[in-house]
């Protein structure tokens, strides 16, 4: 089971991470400043593989790649939401952070709340056992993913 | 046939595409700066391939410029390091990079330029498919010379009429955002048109193409003419060959009347909140900022300076002009703009992104309130998350420094 960190709609990459913690290449410091604003109580209490929730438009604003950098380094297995900002979405694909879009489930679930999550098939399964299901992603997108990112996708001249 | 970015990117490619679908293309130019580029030199070097052109890699030092702290100060080591083993062939610190990438004519109708800043759809304004991406996108950019891209549908915003006295592109650009929303453009490309954008300059269509992003637009574009042509008479670094839409289908159209609109503001927390500035007139603000690549170049400083002339900013205010790039500030300074400033008890700071991402030159404390002429107002932008950002043009912004308070600029003239 993978705890639930809901955040609500349009949260802007300066609230994921603000630009004043940019300053450094380092994973740990930027998983450090996840949310360091918005919630503070996240950096300090997420555990690997959990999951965060999010409304519309998650990640709007910067192309700071330090956004889903600070998010994947802070161990959450994967992020679904209603919908992504398009360059946020890029940025987590090209990482191979998991961002995955999913209509229903915001309404769904409570923050602190818990869902198992198959990344391989898109199913989401709460406590209660409801069942969602993520919308797959766009082949060549999915190609990107399956290649473990960007920079082996181009290594292996599929650019 | 098609929208302005399906002309382009199919003039790029050498066949006709569509909106929606995923194309593979080749940049004219890749831009990072310093902020962007350190994660970006990471991912180039481990994709262990040369750049694919240096003269085509464009590195910008603006955002926290000179450095403030030890931190800012070893990334931007490390991009100079870079840039002398890679022999990159561009390298600028006059100002901000969108404002220096234009003037220094690298953006040209019909180009695709990529950048590590998500305000690259400005390069929109002079009919170029300008889009923002992130640092490992561009190290991909830096080593191929091609990105992948969705080609996008596109809204289409129909600006009639014209500006009313004190109304500004910058009004304009808020109204757009108030209409369709921070996602209302996600994915989209936005296409501007209409008498009042015809009638618009360059720094005025820069304005507009700058917020694109703000509604989760692609890149925004406007039709080239002969107001691009003049503009790049002498300056465009190679020709060019206009581009425009040849029976477009937009997937909306947005028609709003320029004539109609009043000074606006963009409340917390982010720019589709929207107040006229003579219903925030009670609220008294700390600090002032005219700037940034959506309002800092010749003609809004020129509009703050008519403003603040013969008037003193308000003591319970402070006030920071950051010139969008050192041509700017000369000219400003040639026209006495800077001496009005500095008269009128403002700060001005050396070109550059200034405090518009809260790093230096103006952060603002627990519950200060700013009225800025940037682009974005999200929680922590500029400072503590409980600070208060409004957005507003250069009068309004300049109007307020004087009362203390959000002013129309009507009200003072
Ligand atoms: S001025 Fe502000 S919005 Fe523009 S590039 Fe600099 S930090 Fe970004």
């Amino acid at each position: 089971m993978s705890r639930i960190w809901k955040v609500g709609d349009n949260i802007s990459t300066d609230e994921i991470i603000p630009g004043r913690y940019n300053v450094t290449t380092d994973r740990e410091q930027l998983a450090k400043a996840a949310f360091i604003e918005y919630r503070p109580d996240y950096a300090p209490n997420v555990r690997p593989g959990d999951v965060v929730v999010a409304g519309r438009n998650f990640g709007m604003g910067s192309s700071r790649e330090h956004a889903p950098i600070s998010l994947q380094a802070s161990g959450i297995q994967a992020i679904v939401a209603r919908s992504f900002a398009r360059i946020f979405y890029r940025n987590a694909i090209n990482i191979g952070l998991p961002i995955l879009v999913c209509d229903e489930l915001h309404g769904a679930v409570e923050d602190g709340g818990a869902l198992h999550l198959a990344l391989a098939s898109g199913r989401i399964e709460l406590t209660d056992g409801r069942v969602f299901h993520v919308e797959p992603l766009p082949e060549f997108v999915l190609q990107i993913v399956q290649a473990g990112g960007i920079i082996p996708f181009v290594q292996a001249g599929r650019l | 046939m098609g929208t302005m970015s399906e002309e382009i990117l199919s003039r790029k490619l050498g066949r006709e595409v569509r909106a929606g679908e995923i194309v593979i293309v080749p940049v004219d130019y890749v831009m990072a700066h310093d902020q962007t580029a350190p994660l970006a030199i990471e991912s180039f070097r481990r994709l262990g391939m040369p750049l694919f052109d240096p003269q085509r890699t464009i590195i910008v030092f603006d955002h926290i410029i000179p450095a403030a702290t030890v931190q800012a100060a070893t990334l931007q080591r490390g991009i100079r390091n870079w840039m002398s083993e890679e022999r990159v062939g561009n390298f600028l610190q006059e100002g901000i990079c969108h404002q220096v990438l234009v003037e220094r004519g690298f953006v040209t109708p019909g180009a695709v330029v990529v950048g590590a800043d998500s305000h690259t759809c400005t390069y929109g304004a002079l009919g170029a498919f300008g889009t923002g991406m992130g640092s490992t996108d561009i190290a991909v950019a830096l080593a191929t010379g091609k990105t992948w891209l969705r080609v996008p549908e596109t809204i289409r915003f129909e600006l009639s009429g014209q500006l009313g006295p004190h109304v500004y592109a910058k009004d304009l650009a808020l109204a757009m955002c108030g209409a369709i929303g921070v996602d209302g453009a996600n994915y989209h490309a936005v296409e501007y048109g209409g008498s009042a954008v015809r009638a618009m300059s360059i720094s005025e269509r820069m304005t507009l193409a700058n917020m694109a992003i703000e509604m989760g637009g692609k890149t925004g574009l406007v039709e080239p003419d002969e107001v691009v042509d003049e503009y790049l008479a002498g300056r465009a670094r190679e020709e060019y060959e206009p581009v425009l839409p040849r029976n477009p289908r937009y997937s909306r159209v947005v028609e709003i009347d320029a004539s109609s609109l009043e000074p606006m503001v963009a409340l917390p927390p982010d720019p589709e909140h929207l107040a006229p500035a003579h219903e925030l007139q009670d609220l008294p603000i700390d600090q002032v900022f005219i700037g940034t690549c959506t309002n800092g170049r010749l003609d809004d400083l020129e509009i703050a300076a008519s403003v603040l002339r013969g008037h003193t900013i308000s003591p319970r205010t402070r006030m920071v002009v950051t010139p969008a790039s050192r041509q700017v500030l000369l000219s400003a300074m040639e026209r006495g703009y800077i001496q009005t400033f500095v008269e009128a008890g403002a700060t001005v700071t050396n070109p550059g992104c200034g405090p518009c991402i809260g790093r230096h030159q103006g952060v603002l404390a627990a519950g200060e309130r700013a009225v800025t002429t940037q682009n974005r107002n999200f929680p922590g932008r500029m400072g503590d998350p409980t600070a208060e950002i409004y957005l507003a043009s250069p009068a309004t912004a300049a109007a307020s420094a004087i009362t203390g308070y959000i002013t129309d600029p009507r009200r003072l003239s």
